[in-house]
């Protein structure tokens, strides 16, 4: 497991998304303002904020969903929402994404999950799908539950799957939606372990949205604080670093859940 | 509840100085004193400037007394009386600082909202109509791109959903609407017997049910109940898609969610409603020749060779085509409103009404449209 003071994936190694002055918003209402940061290929990224400070929004945006009011989005060079629909949408296939709550298709197995995004973009015979579904399942520590219908497990195995068919298409990029929301201590921590070790195999560039520290100081290699109040990002950098060292009070007092000010005012 | 004293205020002055004397359990469960008791109070002494507490006969207090005191500090505030609330007990001094020190700025934007003016409503109703218009175009614009992939076969949607969607549809309903045809049909004929038989022309029931059914009645009704209960089971489930982000896994893979989920919900009401509404045609005249024989007295082959003069092909071919409409209708009523649908239950809730509202509209819109048209090329 790399060292989390953000060794890993540092130095020179390219911007794997690039995040131009990107403003973002839904109708009329602004949700967050000239976001400008780089994710490096092969980093564990946190995007961290108090709640309702737009990174899911965020996040709708670096995977295709919502487009911004103004500014770019480069995924490997390529400018996002720039492109047309079609190549849009091929660039979307290399990105995985799981959500907050899984969003499993309710209506399928956990193995015709995983299934479906193979079915649609590889000429697999069936038979092979199915090991790719057994064996991605296997990875995230539920092999054998591919009969299973999505209500008929936990919130934290539905998270578990959410991931593994996030790997269904081998993607460049993981986006991960608040992994341990609603999860024990135990499984929030073994979610996170997860993800550090498929970062390690497989080596792909991790986008994590979240707001709980323990989690936070465990995976990211670098991260950007969003403000609810300011509508836009504060920092970058290293949370440990961050904690450390941020000339923004907000950003301290964030990531030692206040104690600093009160530090400080004592 | 028996043995607690009710409670009591009052209020004791001597000029400035005035002292509320509170007794008894001031419980929610109680029938607690109204602030405007305590005004009136206060309204008693109107020389006050300092306002203390005793609260010795005070047996016990929740919330209710909390909320009390804070609305009569407010009052006291705003007439320059000054509180001391060293009379209170200490355990609720303490709420009345934590209530105090909320921030003001707190307060949601809803509740600071003046109501809108007459005007300011018909113009955000109008710019609602517009940007719904719009979506209903879009939505349909895509359907219609969807439906060009379909036939050129790139269209990519599971098989095997095409197929439950056609049961769960079409199969699944043949008994309730058997059951309504089969009624509605016998209504018709009751109607026809009692007026014809002022005549003697009994007979001429069977044109009626006959006609009326396999032009219209049949193909409404079938719609009608398949819009209860298909175009809001599409609006449910595609809804509540929504609210778990199973749509935006969709998107994020590139799969277009009108291919994948709208598609084949159009496919299947548009194949199944026609089949539909000739089960509900033969069950309708059915109804009507069993009040025809049982209340008319006709014998049934006598009904049955009177409805076969009655009835010609152009009139099942307008029952037809009136069929496939309205599945149409049904289908994209419920798919259009669980794809709007917002990211709540209750947006579930609206989404479904919605569906069933617009698709039974849009329905009797069309039954009107297309007897003109009929009509009009001679069909009829």
């Amino acid at each position: 497991m790399s060292a989390p003071d953000g060794n890993a994936g540092t130095g020179s190694a390219p911007a794997h998304i690039r995040v131009e002055g990107i403003t973002l918003g839904y109708g009329e209402t602004l949700v967050q303002q000239d976001l400008t940061f780089d994710i490096r290929r092969g980093d564990v990224f946190v995007i961290m904020g108090g709640s309702g400070c737009g990174k899911s929004t965020v996040m709708r945006c670096l995977t295709g969903l919502l487009a911004p009011w103004s500014g770019r989005v480069l995924l490997g060079g390529e400018s996002l929402w720039e492109l047309p629909a079609a190549r849009r949408s091929a660039l979307m296939r290399r990105n995985g994404v799981m959500y907050q709550s899984g969003a499993l298709w309710s209506s399928m197995t956990l193995e015709e999950n995983i299934c479906l995004p193979l079915e649609q973009y590889t000429k697999l015979a069936p038979e092979q799908m199915r090991a790719i579904a057994e064996y991605k399942l296997a990875l995230v520590g539920l092999a054998g539950f591919g009969d299973h219908y999505p209500s008929e497990i936990s919130g934290g195995m539905r998270k578990r799957v959410g991931v593994a068919r996030a790997m269904a298409l081998d993607p460049e990029v993981l986006f991960f939606d608040e992994p341990s929301a609603g999860l024990d201590p135990l499984s929030a921590r073994r979610l996170d372990e997860l993800i550090l070790e498929l970062r390690e195999s497989l080596g792909t560039t991790m986008v994590v949205i979240s707001h709980e520290l323990d989690s936070i100081f465990t995976i990211a290699d670098d991260a950007v604080f969003l403000d609810a109040e300011t509508k836009t990002m504060l920092a970058t950098g290293n949370p440990h670093e961050l904690r450390d060292h941020s000339p923004v009070a907000q950003v301290r007092a964030f990531l030692t859940r206040g104690e600093a000010d009160q530090d400080a005012a004592a | 509840m028996t043995d607690t004293a009710p409670p009591t205020v009052d209020l004791h002055s001597d000029g400035e100085h005035a002292t509320l004397v509170l007794g008894g359990s001031w419980r929610l469960s109680q029938r607690l004193p109204r602030l405007a008791r305590a005004e009136r109070l206060l309204a008693r002494a109107p020389a006050a400037t300092r306002l203390d507490f005793d609260t010795t006969a005070l047996t016990d207090w929740d919330s209710g007394l909390v909320t009390f005191i804070a609305g009569l500090d407010q009052r006291c505030h705003e007439r320059g009386i000054a509180c001391d609330a060293h009379g209170l007990p200490a355990g609720l001094r303490k709420l009345l600082e934590l209530a105090r020190s909320v921030p003001q700025t707190g307060r949601g934007g809803h509740a600071m909202q003046p109501t809108p003016s007459f005007l300011t409503r018909v113009g955000s109703d109008a710019l609602d109509l517009v940007q719904s218009t719009g979506e209903i175009m879009e939505f349909f614009g895509e359907g219609t791109l969807a439906f060009r992939r379909f036939l050129l076969g790139r269209a990519r949607f599971k098989q095997s959903d095409l197929w439950v969607i056609m049961q769960e549809a079409g199969a699944d309903a043949l008994p309730i609407v058997g059951l309504v045809s089969f009624l509605v049909g016998m209504i018709l004929g009751y109607i026809g017997d009692q007026q014809l038989a002022e005549f003697g022309a009994q007979i001429y029931v069977a044109d009626l049910v006959g006609l009326a059914t396999v032009i219209q009645m049949g193909a409404l009704v079938t719609a009608i109940v398949l819009a209860g209960r298909t175009g809001a089971a599409f609006a449910a489930r595609i809804g509540t898609m929504q609210v778990n982000e199973e749509i935006d896994a969709l998107r994020t893979l590139g799969i277009s969610p009108m291919e994948f989920l709208v598609l084949p919900r159009m496919l299947a009401l548009i194949a199944m409603t026609p089949l539909l509404a000739i089960y509900a045609d033969l069950l309708g005249i059915l109804g009507g020749a069993f009040v025809g024989s049982v209340v008319g007295g006709i014998t049934l082959s006598a009904y049955m060779t009177q409805t076969q003069l009655a009835i010609g092909w152009n009139h099942i071919i307008q029952g037809l085509i009136a069929a496939t409409v309205y599945g149409a209708i049904v289908a994209a009523s419920g798919c259009l409103r669980g794809m709007q649908c917002g990211r709540s239950a209750a947006a579930v809730g609206e989404a479904t009404t919605s569906a069933v509202v617009t698709a039974i509209v849009f329905i009797v819109i069309a039954a009107a449209v297309l007897t003109i048209i009929f009509d009009a090329v001679g069909l009829s």
